[in-house]
């Protein structure tokens, strides 16, 4: 370890959720980092564990979920701090926006109102009239047009595309160190996604923001994460470099959800998708979670669960991880 | 939204019409003679009275001629005069409508205060003790029977225990404030006499917790229903994500998005409560129109009957229209809309 802790690193991180009595991991152990300033993807379909985890990391688990592991922010352990310690990082030091932006929003309090008590809660001194200026200025950040009168407005009467840029000024109202974005494009319009993508990368830029992305199209990370964590089943089965990573991935998986991206110059072809489903919460089948989809699949595959292997940065959750795509290189 | 509400207030008079000619068409068809609807079976045989009767209320004329005379009257404020009290029935309701006003409100809040609060802890703590209880609380309340609930709180609170007072309005032996407003707690602030003023609200506490139990039950039941779709928004997530504390996200995020079906009962239970009044008021020998309506049914007393069914009527829609403009005000997508 070097002496400069990671600004988030998450350890072996599980969430397991009760029915019953019997306690199923919805996520299984999952470890990443981001770095100052850095920006890492975590891809992965619906249903893998993507915002469960997250959301335990900052403490906000559904009731009921078990959670363990480590998680630390700027070397301070997470899991385990007390209520009102995490309550004092979320919204400040650590934000985070959703899916969708008009059922994140708050329907009965005005947008004004919605981002000047995300300022006040976290600068109690402040004057609501100072906080209501400053979330002017928020709106303005993220380029919405007539700040003054937008900010009496209530959700509906904004667009989605414009709620989303709500939900963004809101989470940087107080310059957080780390923003988590969880698929903030997923609900938005095609037309929109890459205006709304186009706003967080200059604000990541600006005020040089470690951010998590969140998404279930590996495309969207393209031409936007420094490095990218592939999850399956609750588990990171691939961690490397953006430009390695499409270049030679190492997990089947990986291949499969690069295969899928929509090819914008071949209209008419029918998209690729990986067959199958993943495995249901707690139905996770012997061997690699993976190989009853797995076009690679061999005897071991469904006796052995693989190893992470490493090579360099690249690592991959594969039997094969590497061994495949050197002799095809 | 002033558009809705002023179309709501040109209705206004249309609806106090229908009532009163509901008002009207019962006192001529109630009995084969409407003079026995005006004056009393002791006065029929008083020609003096009888002759009077009929010119005033134009008995003698064509029904519609009636109709007219009968309107006008009201419009004068003259519903007749009470066979019981002697008195005209408008003076009458102006003494004992305030009364019932007061019990009334006095039980809405208590009902809605503590409605609301179970409410939001049951939602809160669902599946723990607090929510058994309060399911309790409110299947009690829907279920007992208000002069059942009356008669033994009454007897408990007030002698057995002697915490409460006993029935009425004030103390007997403390001399009443002049009456300005009707009001008991109003108006002993309006004399200057704070210790007649707490005595008021003393007098209030077992009857309006009485009427008011059964709203605050249904109230708490909604309000828990709507508390947990509310909580289970993602919303409720941002605001924890902001660092909202559990107390911010609960009253200012949550409840607040249960106001407008909250609002809509507490206003809609106003009629329960109009009626419930007449239990309670004659338990608690509380003067307001419910005891009145009682004596009034009890005695034959037509004239005051029909002026309780006009006044019980204007009031009823009086406060749904409020509930009404309270839902539009509090829903901004209605009021915008
Ligand atoms: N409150 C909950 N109770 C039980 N299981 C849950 C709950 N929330 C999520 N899960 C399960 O956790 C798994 C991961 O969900 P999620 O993190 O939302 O996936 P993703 O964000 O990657 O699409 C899913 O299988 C889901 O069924
Ligand atoms: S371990 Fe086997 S089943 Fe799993 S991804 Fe690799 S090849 Fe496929
Ligand atoms: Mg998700």
């Amino acid at each position: 370890m070097n002496a400069h802790p990671p600004l988030f690193e998450v350890r072996d991180l599980r969430v397991a959720f009760g029915r019953n009595g019997v306690f199923a991991e919805a996520v299984r152990g999952i470890s990443l980092h981001v770095d100052h300033g850095e920006v890492l993807g975590i891809v992965g379909e619906s249903g893998s564990g993507k915002s469960v985890g997250m959301l335990a990391a900052l403490g906000l688990q559904p009731e009921g979920a078990r959670v363990s592991g480590s998680v630390r922010f700027k070397g301070r352990e997470l899991v385990g701090l007390p209520r009102r310690a995490l309550r004092e990082l979320r919204g400040s030091r650590i934000a985070m926006i959703f899916q969708d932006p008009l059922s994140s929003l708050n329907p009965v309090m005005t947008v004004g109102d919605q981002i000047a008590e995300a300022v006040r809660l976290h600068n109690p001194d402040l004057s609501r009239r100072a906080a209501l200026d400053r979330a002017k200025d928020l709106l303005a950040l993220v380029a919405i047009p007539q700040p003054d009168r937008r900010l009496q407005q209530y959700p509906h009467e904004f667009s989605g595309g414009m709620r989303q840029r709500v939900m963004i000024a809101m989470a940087v109202a107080n310059d957080p160190d780390l923003l988590i974005a969880d698929e903030p494009t997923t609900a938005l319009d095609v037309t929109v996604q890459a205006q709304i993508m186009e706003v967080l990368a200059e604000l990541q830029a600006r005020l040089k923001l470690g951010l998590v992305l969140i998404t279930h199209d590996l495309g969207v990370l393209a031409g936007h994460a420094d490095r990218v964590a592939v999850v399956y089943a609750g588990q990171v089965v691939e961690q490397a470099g953006v430009d390695d990573l499409f270049a030679r991935p190492g997990h089947p998986y990986t291949r499969g959800l690069i295969a899928s991206i929509p090819d914008m110059t071949a209209q008419s072809e029918r998209l690729f998708s990986i067959d199958g489903t993943p495995p249901a919460l707690g139905r996770l089948p012997a061997g690699c979670p993976f190989n009853p989809r797995c076009v690679a699949a061999q005897d071991i595959c469904r006796r052995e669960a693989p190893p992470l292997h490493r090579k360099g940065d690249h690592a991959a959750a594969c039997h094969f991880a590497f061994s495949a795509t050197e002799s095809a290189a | 939204m002033t558009r809705y509400i002023l179309r709501r207030l040109i209705a206004m008079p249309f609806l106090v019409l229908g009532i009163v000619t509901l008002a009207f068409l019962l006192t001529s068809v109630t009995k084969g003679d409407p003079l026995t609807a005006i004056v009393s079976d002791r006065q029929l045989n008083n020609p003096e009275v009888v002759a009077a009767a009929k010119a005033k209320w134009g008995l003698d004329r064509s029904l519609p001629e009636r109709y007219a005379i009968y309107v006008g009257n009201l419009l004068t404020g003259d519903m007749g005069t009470s066979f019981i009290t002697r008195r005209p029935v408008a003076q009458d309701v102006l003494y004992r409508l305030p009364a019932t006003m007061e019990l009334v409100i006095a039980a809405m809040a208590v009902g809605a205060t503590i409605g609301i609060s179970l409410g939001v802890l049951a939602a809160y703590f669902r599946n723990t003790v607090i929510d058994h209880v309060a399911r309790l609380f409110a299947l009690f309340g829907s279920s007992i029977p208000v002069f059942w609930l009356g008669l033994a709180l009454l007897y408990v609170f007030s002698v057995q225990w002697g915490v409460l007072p006993g029935p009425g309005r004030l103390d007997a032996r403390a001399t009443p404030p002049p009456m300005v407003t009707g009001f008991m707690t109003i108006d002993t602030l309006l004399a200057g006499d704070f210790r007649l003023f707490l005595d008021a609200v003393w007098h209030l506490i077992l009857p309006a917790f009485v009427l008011g139990w059964a709203v605050a039950g249904t109230i708490s039941r909604l309000v828990r229903a709507n508390m947990l779709e509310v909580l289970s928004r993602e919303f409720i997530l941002t605001a924890r994500a902001k660092g909202a504390g559990e107390f911010r996200v609960v009253i200012r995020h949550a409840l607040r998005n249960t106001m407008v079906p909250t609002l809509t009962v507490i206003g809609y239970s106003f009629a329960y409560l109009l009626t419930g009044a007449v239990l309670t008021e004659t338990i608690f020998s509380w003067p307001g129109m419910g005891s009145y309506a009682v004596d009034a049914a009890r005695g034959l007393d037509f004239p005051a009957i029909i002026g309780v069914t006009i006044v019980g009527g204007v009031v009823f829609l009086v406060t749904n229209l409020l509930t009404d403009i309270a839902y539009v005000v509090a829903n901004p997508r209605v009021r915008l809309g």
